[in-house]
């Protein structure tokens, strides 16, 4: 029993060893261009800003949105960001996969000695997309002051329990959604409308959207659990689709089931995957 | 002769898109889910508060509908032949581009039409259709104003080449236009009333959107299908849009003239 684990272990962490090292490659090599470094990251934290901004254009005209106040729909969107932001850093980059697999050019990261997805969710790393996540903490801190909630210990420990989950579950996700492209190879933008599609759905109040959305991201695509249903425990709110109180606290178990089927779509695919030859 | 070359480019650049099938019904699912997200916030602002910035639910949903089939298709977002001309600055191929005989702007231009025209009708039309399809919309029955919209579309096209030509220049100096076409990717998104309608931006912030030519590329072709604007209010729309298209592309001329003589040639 501990053999296996311990292989396990040893093969988990050479994968985390070469990401390391192929994300400090490419950091090195956008500080080459100094410049439009400066100049990305304040754009990528500017253009982050922007659907913040309009959430406050919304709420300068409104005191609340289908019931949500603004602090409350600014948890919602912090919340969010952060696990997309943290996912984009870690594993961002699959979205690439289509362009290698279409150029034969995947081959090199098979036979190359550290794990393909470790390479590949590595490759093209740019630190500019640190501004999302800056921007996902400014808002999120700013909302956890304005907060009008009684805070009990289990409330505080339930907010970066959700921030752990909601980022496994957009990891899943990127990881997931791209391996479409092992068979579909120009259909990047199908992961962006599940990923950054489904971070801007949660960035409002559930009530918000049409019931069939808000129970597709729920029983579909597990988005819910990333940050409405435990944010309903945090905020003390009912559910507006009076599920039983046991969802709330089950993002853990929603993140997990996430990971299994993203390694599944991921061993399929590259059991797929057909070199172009030439 | 000349129209003859221009016009078989962009006639290239619209079957150059639409080889890509897998990436045209993955744009426009995209578009659509946005469109539905999108639509449904404004809803809710417009529950809380009907009327706001002079449109009502169904406008409202509709402008968010018109801005997504827009998106692409003006390149708001940019892109289009800026990724072309940025690979062709990287691998030095662009001092091929500068030696061809037919002028170095207008061959983008025409490259860039074509791309728009495969990109409305496709990207635009479809989400269109789909938002039609899930909301109550606000379109016009009578095919003169479809005429008038798409007159303002290409005149958008115009602009956005305009301005985007430009952010690409900067990679005569730069070397790397990355860091200029993100900050480009900011403000356009904002002032052209893609994120919201600018009728609800308050203040001084609201007029200063209405005079930047970003406001050409989306907010004014929306006001024209959504009828906000007719008789006398569309010729002065167009005039804008044309002002606008036509100093941009003056600027970029000039900007090429000073570019062109200090190119530094990349790669072997």
């Amino acid at each position: 029993m501990a053999e296996p684990l311990r292989a396990a272990a040893a093969r988990a962490g050479w994968a985390l060893r070469s990401w390391w090292l192929i994300t400090g490659m490419w950091v090195r090599s956008t500080m080459a261009y100094r410049t439009s470094f400066a100049l990305s990251l304040a754009a990528n934290t500017l253009v982050t800003f922007l659907d913040f901004a309009v959430l406050l254009l919304m709420f300068a005209h409104t005191r609340q949105l289908a019931g949500w106040t603004l602090a409350e729909t600014a948890f919602l969107y912090g919340t969010s960001s952060f696990a997309l932001g943290t996912a984009n850093v870690l594993v961002g980059s699959v979205g690439g996969l289509g362009e290698r697999v279409r150029s034969g050019s995947l081959d090199t990261m098979l036979i190359r000695p550290a794990p393909a997805l470790a390479q590949l969710a590595a490759e093209r790393f740019s630190l500019r997309r640190l501004g999302r996540l800056l921007q996902a903490v400014a808002v999120l801190g700013w909302s956890l002051t304005a907060l009008d909630v009684h805070w009990t210990w289990d409330r505080v420990l339930m907010v970066p329990v959700l921030l752990l989950c909601g980022t496994v579950i957009f990891c899943a996700l990127f990881v997931g959604c791209s391996c479409v492209q092992f068979w579909w190879g120009d259909a990047a933008e199908l992961q962006n409308a599940v990923t950054y599609g489904g971070a801007t759905v949660l960035q409002y109040p559930p009530t918000v959207f049409a019931r069939e959305l808000v129970a597709g991201t729920v029983f579909g695509v597990p988005l819910a659990f990333v940050n409405w249903l435990p944010a309903l425990h945090v905020l003390g709110r009912t559910d507006p689709l009076g599920l039983p109180a046991a969802f709330r606290f089950a993002s853990p178990l929603a993140a997990a089931l996430c990971v299994l089927a993203a390694g599944l779509a991921w061993r399929t695919g590259l059991r797929a995957y057909r070199s172009t030859g030439s | 002769m000349r129209g003859g070359v221009y016009l078989s480019v962009a006639r290239g650049a619209f079957r150059r898109y639409s080889t890509y099938r897998a990436a045209t019904v993955a744009g426009t699912v995209t578009n659509t889910v946005f469109g539905v997200i999108l639509a449904s916030t404004m809803l809710a602002l417009w529950r809380a508060r009907p009327g706001l910035g002079g449109y009502d639910a169904a406008q409202a949903v509709t402008y968010i509908w018109i801005s997504q089939g827009l998106l692409v298709t003006v390149a708001v977002w940019g892109g289009g032949f800026q990724d072309d001309l940025q690979a062709r600055f990287r691998s030095g191929d662009i001092a091929v581009d500068l030696y061809r005989p037919v002028d170095f702007q207008g061959w983008w231009l025409a490259t860039d039409l074509g791309r728009a025209g495969y990109q409305l009708l496709t990207r635009g039309a479809l989400p269109m259709l789909a938002g039609a399809a899930l909301f109550d919309l606000t379109l016009p029955a009578d095919p003169l104003v479809w005429a008038e919209f798409l007159l303002a579309v290409v005149l958008a096209v115009l602009v956005s080449f305009g301005l985007r030509f430009l952010a690409t220049l900067t990679g005569f100096w730069l070397h790397e236009s990355e860091g200029v076409r993100a900050v480009m990717t900011v403000v356009s998104m904002f002032f052209s009333g893609m994120l919201l309608p600018l009728a609800l931006f308050p203040g001084l912030l609201g007029e200063l959107a209405r005079v930047l030519p970003f406001s050409a590329m989306v907010q004014l072709p929306a006001d024209v299908l959504l009828r906000r604007r007719t008789g006398t209010g569309l010729l002065s729309l167009y005039g804008f849009q044309l002002a606008w298209g036509a100093a941009l592309l003056a600027f970029g001329r000039a900007g090429q003239a000073l570019a062109v003589r200090r190119v530094v040639v990349q790669g072997g």
